[in-house]
């Protein structure tokens, strides 16, 4: 059964800087992976809908502005609700290096901050896909 | 799982999407046990050319569908990457202002590689959602041109979008694509061009010989500004009437489930000959002797089917 790897590209909160995000996108792509990007400022909500609706593996948040402490734990807890938590969440952008910890202890899987080479979060796709 | 795709469960509807998508094993029996619950939905195809508005287009016409209570599907079809086997899927971005909303269903499907403007799987996963209670199945096909056919083949109503400023306009409306649409949309009426589009349009269905109440409608949006929707929107209704009434609708359907068998058939005959010869190990060889002048093309299949059909006819007498 030919398995295609599906990651949600999601930003949630208010800034409205996507290039991260796209860069990603377009990398992911180019790895052969099914990417869906929805755009700016989503809210959790939506985010989980779209990943339940999408069916995807993984969903990967981006954020600027340094709500990431509350917004990522509540897509996880959503997931949660929706009994998809066999769905992978991992994080980047702007995130001090003392938070990690405390978003891996709330089900981030991984935390990318800028300058991650692809290839690292290629590896963490690959390592975390369900075969 | 059944019981709640026909309920209507998110994860179950999605989860039988990916099946088909995957072409997984259970595939079949699926697709089978729905059957007897499809035939409700109403699929309405949108095509046309790449950045034409289409996906906010049916951004609007989903809200109108919406103000009438209807429970509304969408599938998003972009290309895969021939490179990469990968693929962005935007289309919903336009459309995200409804995915909280659970009557609405939106799911993106790469192309894996199928030609003809949507996926493989994509008429599977309309009898998924048909079967699962939604009213309207619209289909996005990815953008490419004039090839988008299939379309026709899966829906009930193909809208076509079409702006001005595509060069050639004309050329590319005899040329054919003016076969695929049963409503023609010309968006971005804001763009210099659009009238004059509109005019051309117009004046090539006039060369198609139909009754004036069957004539195929021409509207102008501007889908950004949510313009023109809402008379697109009744045209549309308008036309399901006319083609509900002519008996079209039932004509369509009844063919389109004659090129499904025909494809159904085709796919198995080749798995059913795949299990007796490797096709992709023996056709090398094949070609081999072809170009060496051992054997010729027709006379090579003719014989491997012969054989493949005496191979069964044993089997058959021995079971
Ligand atoms: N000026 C103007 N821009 C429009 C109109 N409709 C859509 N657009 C813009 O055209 C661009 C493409 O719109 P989409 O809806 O993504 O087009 P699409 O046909 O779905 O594109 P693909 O799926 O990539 O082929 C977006 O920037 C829209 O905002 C319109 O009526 N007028
Ligand atoms: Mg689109």
């Amino acid at each position: 059964m030919a398995k295609n790897t599906r990651i949600l590209m999601a930003k949630p909160g208010l800034d409205g800087h996507d290039r991260g995000a796209k860069y990603i996108a377009r990398a992911l792509k180019d790895h052969g992976y099914e990417v869906i990007y929805t755009g700016i400022r989503q809210t959790p909500e939506s985010i989980v809908q779209t990943a339940l609706q999408e069916d995807v593996d993984f969903v990967g948040l981006s954020l600027l502005s340094g709500a990431h402490n509350e917004l990522f734990p509540k897509i996880v807890e959503l997931l949660r609700e929706n009994e998809a938590e066999d769905i992978t969440v991992f994080g980047g952008g702007v995130i001090p290096e003392q938070d990690i910890p405390v978003l891996k202890e709330k089900g981030i899987k991984a935390v990318f901050t800028p300058g991650t080479p692809i290839d690292e979060v290629v590896e963490f796709i690959e390592e975390h896909t369900k075969k | 799982m059944l019981d709640k795709i026909i309920d209507g469960n998110i994860r179950a509807v999605s989860r039988a999407i990916s099946l088909v998508e995957n072409d997984g094993r259970d595939k079949e029996a699926l697709i089978d046990q729905l059957y007897p619950n499809c035939g409700s939905a109403v699929v309405w195809g949108v095509t046309g050319p790449p950045g034409a508005g289409k996906s906010t287009l049916v951004d609007k016409l989903i809200k109108r569908e919406r103000a009438q209570d209807h429970k509304v599907a969408v599938i998003a079809v972009d290309p895969s990457s021939p490179f990469s086997g990968g693929a962005i899927l935007g289309d919903r971005l336009r459309m995200q202002r409804h995915a909280t909303d659970p009557n609405v269903f939106i799911r993106s499907m790469a192309s894996r590689g199928h030609l003809g403007g949507v996926a493989g799987a994509t008429s599977d996963a309309i009898k998924v959602f048909d079967a699962a209670g939604f009213d309207v199945i619209i289909i996005e096909t990815i953008g490419v041109g004039q090839t988008e056919v299939e379309i026709i083949e899966i829906s009930d109503i193909v809208l076509l979008v079409l702006v001005p400023g595509m060069g050639d306009e004309i050329q590319a409306l005899k040329a054919g694509v003016m076969e695929i649409g049963d409503i023609f949309i010309v968006n971005k009426k804001d763009h210099h061009g659009a009238d004059k589009l509109k005019a051309e349009v117009e004046y090539v269905l006039n060369l198609k010989d139909t009754k004036n109440s069957e004539r195929n409608p021409v509207v102008m949006t501007n889908a950004n500004l949510d313009e023109g929707i809402q008379k697109l929107h009744e045209s549309i209704y308008e036309y399901l009437e006319t083609i509900k009434n002519n008996q079209q609708l039932k004509a369509n359907r009844k063919k389109r489930l004659v090129s499904e068998i025909k494809n159904i058939l085709t796919a198995k005959m080749v798995e059913q000959f795949s299990n007796y010869v490797d096709i992709n190990q023996e056709i090398k060889k094949w070609s081999e002797q072809v170009y060496n002048g051992q054997i010729r093309p027709y006379q090579l299949i003719n014989d491997k089917i012969q054989s493949f059909i005496k191979e069964l006819q044993k089997n058959d007498i021995e079971n």
